[in-house]
């Protein structure tokens, strides 16, 4: 693999916010947050694979972490919280 | 189990693991020090031999086509397992739902945009994928992306079509099922399974490749159809029943 100097720092500062990022996720308590705070994590993890010159793998992690596991964890989320509110909402009707 | 004896457990088992992981770090190669062969060897035959300007491509869709369908079929399984896991028996699912619209124009708006451009990019990632980076995985998450935005800025009634398994389970046979009708076709030849088939073309346009076009459009479809279906079952299951304003209606 040819080492493009000029990107060396570049991916020294990804790496970075990708280590950055990855305890910020787990400290978000709140799921929906979390979620959200995952999508981002994920971009960043989305620069360092292109930083690194790894256009496919840059793709399929954008998808999956920007529309594949958001929709997933998002309709769990709905589904939590409707069980918790739904016992108030009923009476006001 | 009290705190104490939690962390008289923990504790030497960081340590262990702590320990265990370094060492593993320490025997890695050097950051940016691949020691080959099988990249190497793939980035001088794929071109010449494939005409597949993305290696990638080439290297899934042929060189390991194999391990390739054994992906796409646990997507497959997964989509199966889910469906069968939160089906709906009580048939209450079946009911037509009317739910109230996105209420701010700017967000339909915005909404119907991002419907357009998310599926031109699909598409165009899905089609290129053999030539640019894309291909039927991540070019079908975003052609089923742009299809769910649907659901968000329109009605229930609007995307009434994309939920509907007995309209999707074809399409998802057919993406699934294509791939290995692309390798049984090499075998009714007389040739090994998934050989590439076809002329290779020009290399860079999109008649080039062979076999690996058709096997990225099976995948693309089976992939777009798969995520449709994954978000109709946690829809059904998760989220329809519980909007206050379908309750009654």
């Amino acid at each position: 693999m040819i080492v493009c100097s000029t990107l060396v720092p570049l991916q020294a500062v990804v790496f970075a916010l990708v280590a950055l990022g990855a305890p910020l996720v787990v400290l978000t308590r709140d799921p929906l947050r979390q979620a959200l705070v995952n999508g981002i994590y994920g971009v960043t993890l989305v620069l360092l694979f292109v930083v690194l010159e790894a256009p496919d793998p840059a793709l399929s992690m954008l998808v999956v972490s920007g529309i594949a596991y958001p929709l997933v964890i998002l309709a769990a989320v709905a589904r939590v919280r409707g069980e918790r509110r739904r016992p108030e909402e009923t009476k006001d009707e | 189990m009290s705190r104490r004896v939690r962390l008289a457990l923990l504790t030497p088992a960081l340590l262990g693991l702590g320990g265990l992981f370094a060492w593993a770090i320490a025997g890695l190669p050097e950051f940016g020090d691949y020691r080959g062969p099988y990249g190497y060897v793939l980035n001088q035959i794929v071109v010449p031999l494939r005409h597949s300007t993305n290696v990638v491509m080439g290297t899934t869709f042929d060189v390991r086509g194999l391990d390739t369908m054994g992906e796409e079929f646990i997507l497959y399984a997964a989509v199966v397992g889910v469906t069968l896991l939160l089906r709906d028996e009580s048939g209450a699912g079946r009911v037509e739902r009317r739910t109230r619209r996105a209420r701010s124009d700017t967000v339909r708006l915005l909404g119907v945009l991002m419907i357009g451009v998310g599926l031109l990019v699909g598409l165009w990632l899905v089609a290129f994928g053999y030539i640019t980076p894309g291909g039927g995985f991540p070019g079908g998450v975003v052609l089923a992306g742009a299809i769910v935005v649907l659901y968000l800025v329109g009605s229930h009634r609007d995307y009434g079509p994309f939920r509907n398994e007995h309209a999707l389970d074809p399409f998802e046979g057919l993406g699934a099922g294509g791939y290995v009708i692309t390798g049984l076709a090499a075998l009714a030849l007389g040739l090994q399974f998934l050989t590439n088939l076809f002329g290779y073309g020009k290399a860079g346009t999109l008649l080039s490749a062979g076999s690996i076009g058709i096997l990225n459009a099976a995948s693309g479809i089976a992939v777009t159809v798969a995520m449709l279906l994954l978000f109709a079952e946690f829809l059904e299951t998760y989220v329809v029943p519980l909007e206050p304003e379908d309750v009654g209606s």
